[in-house]
């Protein structure tokens, strides 16, 4: 009994007696205002104990671990898409220079029988500085276009829901000007679906490993920090608690402990996911973040980064609620009513 | 309100641990149980408050036959058994005001129904300035008072005590034995498990001996 408790739980009486009509919901109000006053009697499971922590901890690493490989699998995924589909809406068209080849002229024609091909959305020529930053690693920053044959682009934009007929096109073209050839990507698109596909079924083997050992470190640890509670399962029962009700006490106890830890791991992950793609925003002048940007993008792990840590803590928690659950069941089992044989 | 008729007990394979016990616990009856280290005390007294079944026999528990008892059935009939460990079986982490009202809390009774009650019972038993004391600062005749006091919250029809002086001197004893036996005046049936020949000697009650397995009844 706590000190005090006669005096405000009076006060929470007649108040609640004063404007609520009937017993029943005056009770369920009366019980969640002692609550909220912080009148509460010790929980029948012990809050804290060093296995309860060693528990929080184990789930919050265990979760942290899960959810970096989650959003990992989910930004290699996403960027492995992207990669898939900057490709695939684009297509490009080489002119190659030859004797007598007036270039802007063919670069134009080319330009317009893109842009009239059904299909097509959009199609620019790659202007002579982009050609020269292009060329720059291999021919310096001095690339003097009149001098050297260098081959020039148009880009060509598709609906890829819609794309055209490229042997068309590429007929149409070469009649044109026969300098041009048409690269539609197919050949770079397909080995990248497959390098993406084999990367995310990767990525997905990794994360069902880390899920298995998260889910057996959490049911072997929630065991062993429900070892230490035998005693207060064992007179909860002969004192005449209901299995249901022992099992319920303790699935509470274990959703708190669990939530804890894996919302702990969780936010930790997501956290780190933040940083690290605020410190490649900050840095992407420099090399090694052009470098990291253009594989992965922003380093953002998405919707389904985040939905899938979300999953990944609701899942962490209600296993460990589940395992005490099961625990105690199984244990109440072991001693209620046994048979000598069978013990 | 307890009768047995033929029952017997082993253990897997092992021979009978106990053999042809036919009583019964009477309405308001007051009986000591006794006998050797490993005559069955216990386990006799698991079987009385429901956490063994026997080999053979029939047990029959307040009207009920246990054979046909579902487990859903249990908690019903053990709420009229109050029950005192041995080894006390407080909860650490709970006062004895908690400790002793937790038979009420996990009936889901409200604390205002019982705060009172559990407080005078407590002061019954010798332990008002205890009220809010764990159970780690009490001596073992306070621990094994707060027991009783637990076993005894919602009135039980029968009380079964396994050594209840076992942990306590001798003045103690007399009063934990006054204790049960003013309760047992007040309605409930009283089953003391006890090896002190000390104790059953101050009051003229009916014996189960146990030895061997077998159990004479001295009335």
């Amino acid at each position: 009994m706590r000190a005090g408790s006669c005096s405000r739980m009076d006060g929470w009486k007649s108040m609640t007696d004063a404007i609520l009509p009937t017993a029943a919901l005056r009770s369920r109000i009366r019980r969640l205002l002692q609550r909220i006053g912080g009148e509460r009697q010790t929980p029948i499971v012990p809050a804290g104990n060093v296995a309860g922590r060693a528990l929080t901890t184990v789930i919050a690493i265990m979760t942290f671990l899960a959810a970096l490989t989650v959003g990992a699998v989910s930004l290699v995924s996403d960027t492995a898409g992207r990669w898939q589909n900057d490709i695939s809406d684009e297509i490009t068209v080489q002119v190659k220079p030859a004797e007598g080849l007036d270039m802007p002229t063919a670069l134009e024609t080319v330009r317009q029988i893109a842009l009239q091909t059904p299909g097509v959305s959009g199609a620019s020529v790659l202007d002579e500085a982009a050609t020269s930053r292009l060329l720059e690693p291999w021919l310096g920053d001095s690339v003097d276009f009149d001098e050297l044959p260098v081959p020039r682009l148009v880009i060509v934009s598709i609906d890829s829901g819609e794309p055209p007929n490229f042997a068309f096109m590429r007929q149409e073209l070469q009649e044109a000007v026969p300098q041009a050839e048409l690269d539609d990507h197919r050949a770079w698109v397909s080995r990248l679906v497959t390098m993406a596909r084999t990367v995310v079924l990767i990525g997905v083997f990794i994360l069902s490993l880390v899920i298995v050992a998260t889910t057996l470190t959490v049911i072997f640890a929630t065991r062993g920090a429900m070892s230490g509670n035998r005693q207060i399962v064992e007179v909860l029962h002969f004192v005449g608690a209901r299995s249901s009700f022992i099992a319920r006490e303790f699935e509470r106890h274990f959703l708190r402990l669990g939530l804890i830890g894996a919302m702990t791991g969780g936010v930790a992950a997501v956290v780190l996911f933040v940083v690290i793609g605020h410190l490649t925003e900050a840095n992407r002048q420099t090399a090694e973040a052009d470098q990291i940007s253009a594989l992965f993008g922003s380093f953002s792990i998405g919707w389904t980064g985040y939905a899938g840590v979300a999953l990944l803590v609701a899942t962490v928690a209600t296993l460990t609620a589940l395992t005490s659950r099961w625990t105690v069941t199984r244990h109440l089992a072991e001693i209620d009513m046994i048979s000598p044989v069978e013990s | 309100m307890i009768r047995f008729e033929n029952v017997g007990l082993r253990y897997d394979m092992g021979p009978e641990v106990l053999r042809d016990l036919t009583f019964e616990i009477r309405r308001q009856s007051f009986q000591f149980l006794t006998g050797p280290s490993g005559a069955g005390k216990t386990s006799l007294l698991r079987m009385l408050f429901l956490a063994l079944r026997p080999t053979r026999g029939l047990i029959t528990v307040l009207g009920r036959d246990v054979a046909t008892l579902s487990r859903r059935d249990l908690p019903s009939i053990r709420r009229r058994i109050g029950v005192v460990f041995q080894d006390f079986r407080l909860l650490d982490h709970m006062t004895t005001y908690e400790n002793v009202a937790l038979p009420l809390r996990v009936r889901g009774k409200e604390e205002r129904e019982y705060r009172q009650d559990v407080v005078d019972l407590i002061k019954w038993v010798g332990l008002g300035e205890r009220l809010n004391a764990l159970p780690i600062v009490l001596s073992g005749g306070e621990k094994q008072r707060a027991a009783i006091a637990r076993a005894l919250i919602d009135q039980p029809d029968i009380l079964l005590a396994d050594e209840p002086t076992g942990n306590v001197d001798a003045p103690l004893a007399r009063r934990l034995l006054r204790l049960f036996l003013e309760l047992n005046r007040s309605g409930t049936a009283v089953v003391i498990a006890t090896h002190d020949l000390g104790l059953m000697e101050q009051v003229d009650a009916r014996r189960l001996v146990l030895e061997d397995g077998r159990l004479e009844i001295y009335d």
